[in-house]
């Protein structure tokens, strides 16, 4: 790993440190509990009945013979949960078991508790559910099409179609006009799942009037909204507390069924419930990448800047709304964060179909049309001569400006971490053979959602650190899924403080304890949960120093704050000072984004965020023509993080999003047939081992943003998004042919191949855009720049 | 094995501490070390021997916990992840991960940490592809496997 950074600064003492992540010790020696791993006296264990339809209406469902088990402590169905709820305000269309209708193999209908596993298991079988079958969508082109039945859900619609987009900024057909080569493609995106190493699990409990619920979830207060709205309680008698997380990359940030159901079993028997998923049952709970269908035509200058874009997605949702209405905007939101396009129409939609429930994966509704836009690109380089880096570059958008689509712009190490992989890669002076090929790509990435998921103008993270005779203790709702929030936390206050990371313990995750933070989603929490930290901790420091200056009898200035001294004093001494002086000491810091980060139309909700993280990914591989055997050789990446909160910790997410994006590109997909999942198992679902993974190698550029904290952006998403089409562009130098599809296998290279062979356009892939009734086209007046510097 | 009613006994020994256990016939060893032992650093990942997860040592070779039986491991020796540091002192493979950055969520490290711990025990400068080959069975979603990789190198020296 190589860092560059663009700062002079570097009297920070903990701040861009590689060092170990704060909760590493117990996950090492196996003390650290996971939500499956606590178990309450008195336990019962919960399982789900879950439909075998993918689209049926439910008749009757008999659960005598279930309760007439030994055993068996009770039994739930819809009607007992008759409320429903959903992510977003707009997608409140689940039921936690339905007794209407099911709309996927895998929806829930029932919960027993039991006394034990297999008990509750039993009962479930023997719980008698009549259906009467419904035609079940299986495609985007079959959702867009009538329904011969009913349609999926009664809202929404016309069929089952469940949101539509369409907006243009600037001239388009003037864009067009102008242009002196246009190009249109199209391109299919498989949907894949995140597939955690932990099942998700849930024990909950009721004790007097108060509900507290242990959840491996990514939103512990989205899950207490969702709560609430189900149990119709207030949520000061409701408690959620993320338990430490064994893996989520956005599939542990919905509301899910089992958590209602334990909460209501807790309340029926007055015991503690647990649910803990089976890992076929993690396939179907899903929430993950979208298949997407894209269509984008651009045209371009003769020197290559682009004039005008059109880009068409359709998204195949699954079975219920959850993030989708920001899921299909987010397909056509980004393309503008990372090149200035003068002009810009998107049409987006998002379909039903009778599959598991698509959500936001790691890059939510942007790997696929960054997978389209970079591939794209590559194709108009070739064809007007240009190599794809060059184009590129003259279109990157400039630090400090803003996108046509609205987006606030600021720090923008784009041209940086082109440089970086460029350079070390040699992609430019590669040799050409046939097998061997290389490919480049970049992206962006949002550090944070501008708006919160139910709009208000709450903060959307907030912090309070404790000091005391006792130690510093740091509460926020922030939730460590793995990425090293904690550690984040931890880093920020000892720098202020004149500590190490691990002198500050840290209370995340619990709606009960700790303020609110709205969740690890969206590469929110080093942007957001940090600066509320860097404010709380500023403000401790600043109380801590005066009553030593006032002993020391010096400026506040005059007093130096490191390693655990505070001036002449100890930290511990300094604090008894400070606490002797000013009473209990405790400082609070909130974050909001700005107002003037984004557009104020309508769907303007998804795509402002306060900074965007800049990528860039060079592959180098052999392809087998005669096979389409893919071996990957190595990768470069670099990342404009901002500036590292810890180096050691931004290198793993980097390096995590780096495999993630190999092995969704390569062989992650989550495929159907008649409805069935074809391979709801950690064997027949491939994803990358040891085996695959190549050499990576890593830079890291700081261009320190001036609203970050210390000047951080992010890096659990941004670093995925240039590897995929890097991958199929890799395939295409090698080659000489095109897979505008991922997963890219050899099977769709050997096709491409073929029919290269045989005379035919050397390529694999969809061939045709649906023709799809957008809605009328909202011409977008261009930003109000007296409202923004820029 | 004696049984007493659907019930085996199993005598094993766990991180060096002799037990004696009445279990079901047809109980993995995952779940007599999580339920019967409460040694919940044993995870699940997919209890069909998929994911690696679950990896404890039986007489000092990495085994998938979820698909061995009772009759399978009477009078074995059994490592989990609670056994392997000395005291608050972590093992060399232990230490090498949390200076690596080797685990994230931690949800497969366990199970990492004892097949790396088997692979040295036996190699203690291993290739990278014996590596790979090694931990091939151990799934995980967050690190990529590099620094996972630097990191049994790194106690691959400390333990030579």
């Amino acid at each position: 790993m190589t860092t560059v950074s663009l700062d002079e600064n570097t009297d920070l003492r903990v701040i861009g440190k590689s060092l170990p992540k704060v909760d590493s010790v117990g996950k090492l020696i196996g003390l650290t509990a996971y939500a499956d791993d606590i178990e309450l006296p008195n336990t019962l264990y919960c399982k789900l009945l879950r439909s075998h339809h993918p689209h049926a209406r439910i008749l009757s469902i008999d659960s005598s013979a279930a309760l007439a088990i030994e055993g068996v402590v009770a039994v739930i169905t819809g009607e007992d949960l008759p409320i429903k709820y959903g992510i977003m305000p707009t997608s409140q269309d689940e039921h936690a078991l339905e007794y209407e209708k099911v709309r996927f193999v895998g929806d829930p209908v029932a919960a027993v508790a039991a006394v034990d596993e297999e008990t509750a298991l039993a009962a479930c079988r023997a719980i008698l559910v009549e259906y009467e079958p419904l035609e079940a969508i299986e495609s985007i082109e079959h959702g867009l099409l009538p329904p011969s039945d009913e349609p999926i859900h009664d809202y929404a619609g016309p069929g089952n179609i469940h949101r539509m987009g369409a907006l243009e900024f600037g001239e388009v057909d003037e864009g067009f006009a102008n242009s002196s080569f246009i190009r249109e493609d199209v391109f299919f995106y498989e949907g894949n799942t995140h597939l955690p190493m932990e099942q998700h699990s849930a024990t909950a409990t009721f004790v007097g009037d108060q509900l507290t619920l242990w959840s491996s979830t990514q939103n512990p207060h989205y899950v207490h909204r969702a709560l609430a709205r189900v149990f119709e309680m207030p949520m000061g008698h409701i408690r959620v507390i993320a338990a430490p997380h064994g893996g989520g990359f956005g599939g542990k940030s919905d509301p899910f069924s089992h958590e209602m159901a334990v909460c209501k079993l807790a309340m029926i028997t007055g015991r503690p419930v647990k649910c803990t998923l089976t890992r076929e049952e993690v396939f179907y709970v899903h929430r993950g990448r979208h298949p997407v269908l894209m269509w984008v035509r651009t045209g371009v200058a003769k020197d290559g800047k682009i004039l005008a874009m059109h880009f068409k997605t359709a998204l195949d949702g699954g079975a219920y709304g959850s993030y989708g209405p920001a899921s299909m905007l987010y397909t056509g939101a980004l393309q503008t964060t990372t090149y200035n396009i003068p002009a810009y129409r998107f049409e987006g939609v998002r379909v039903f179909t009778n599959k598991a429930p698509c959500g936001p994966k790691r890059g939510h509704g942007t790997p696929q049309p960054r997978f389209a836009l970079e591939l794209h690109l590559d194709k108009i380089a070739e064809a007007i001569g240009l190599n794809p880096v060059e184009l590129r570059r003259r279109n990157y958008v400039k630090p400090y400006t803003r996108t046509i689509n609205h987006l606030r712009i600021t720090s923008c190490g784009i041209e940086e971490v082109t440089d970086r992989v460029v350079e070390a890669s040699g992609f430019l002076d590669r040799k050409k053979r046939l097998g061997h090929g290389m490919g480049f790509a970049v992206s962006a990435y949002m550090c944070g959602a501008g708006l919160p998921i139910y709009w208000n103008r709450l903060p959307h993270s907030e912090c309070i650190i404790q000091v005391n005779r006792g130690g510093v203790t740091l509460y926020c709702g922030a939730t460590d899924i793995g990425q090293g929030s904690d550690t984040v936390l931890a880093t920020v206050a000892a720098e202020q403080l004149g500590l190490w990371p691990t002198d500050v313990r840290i209370v995340s995750g619990d709606t009960g304890l700790a303020p609110v933070d709205l969740g690890s989603y969206s590469s929110r929490v080093t942007f957001m949960a940090g600066n509320a930290a860097l404010q709380a901790a500023k403000e401790m420091r600043e109380i801590i120093v005066k009553a030593v200056a006032e002993k020391m009898e010096c400026s506040p200035s005059e007093v130096m704050v490191g390693d655990g001294k505070i001036g002449e004093l100890s930290f511990e001494e300094a604090v008894v000072l400070a606490e002797e002086r000013f009473g209990m000491l405790s400082t609070r810091g909130s974050y909001s984004p700005p107002a003037n980060i984004g557009g104020k139309f309508k769907a303007a909700g998804v795509g402002p965020s306060p900074a965007y993280s800049y990528s860039a990914a060079v592959v180098d591989l052999d392809a087998d023509p005669y096979s389409g055997e893919i071996r990957l050789n190595k990768v470069w990446i670099a990342h404009d993080i901002g500036r590292s909160i810890n180096a050691l910790a931004v290198k793993g997410q980097v390096e995590g999003g780096v495999y993630m994006g190999l092995s969704e590109a390569m062989m992650e997909g989550q495929l159907y047939r008649h409805g069935l999942h074809k391979q709801p198992s950690m064997l027949d679902y491939k994803a990358f081992t040891f085996m695959e993974m190549p050499e990576v190698e890593t830079f890291l550029v700081e261009t320190i943003d001036l609203e970050g904290p210390y000047g951080a952006k992010e890096a659990g998403q941004g670093p995925l998004l240039p590897v995929i089409p890097a991958v199929v562009s890799a395939v295409h130098d090698a080659l000489g042919v095109w897979v505008d599809e991922v997963p890219i296998t050899s099977d769709k290279i050997m096709r491409a191949m073929d029919a290269k062979v045989k005379g035919r356009e050397g390529r694999y892939g969809p061939k045709i855009f649906p023709n799809i009734s957008y809605p009328t086209i909202v011409k977008v007046p261009p930003f109000d720049a007296s409202s923004s510097a820029f | 094995m004696g049984n007493i009613g659907s019930r085996e006994i199993l005598r094993l020994s766990v991180n060096g501490r002799q037990h004696e256990l009445l279990v079901k016939p047809y109980a993995t060893l995952l779940e007599v070390l999580r339920e019967d032992l409460r040694l919940t650093g044993t995870k699940h990942g997919c209890e069909a021997g998929e994911c690696g997860a679950c990896v404890v040592l039986v007489d000092g070779t990495p085994q998938l916990s979820c698909l061995v039986l009772p009759g399978q491991i009477e009078g074995s020796e059994v490592t989990t992840i609670e056994g392997v540091s000395n005291g608050s002192e972590l093992h060399p493979v232990q230490q090498a991960f949390m200076d690596h950055g080797a685990l994230q969520c931690g949800y497969c490290t366990p199970g990492m940490v004892l097949s790396s711990k088997a692979l040295l025990d036996s190699n203690p400068s291993p290739t990278r592809d014996e590596i790979n080959e090694a931990l091939s069975g151990n799934l995980c979603r967050c690190t990529g496997y590099v620094s996972i990789i630097e990191a049994v190198e790194d106690a691959g020296r400390a333990m030579a």
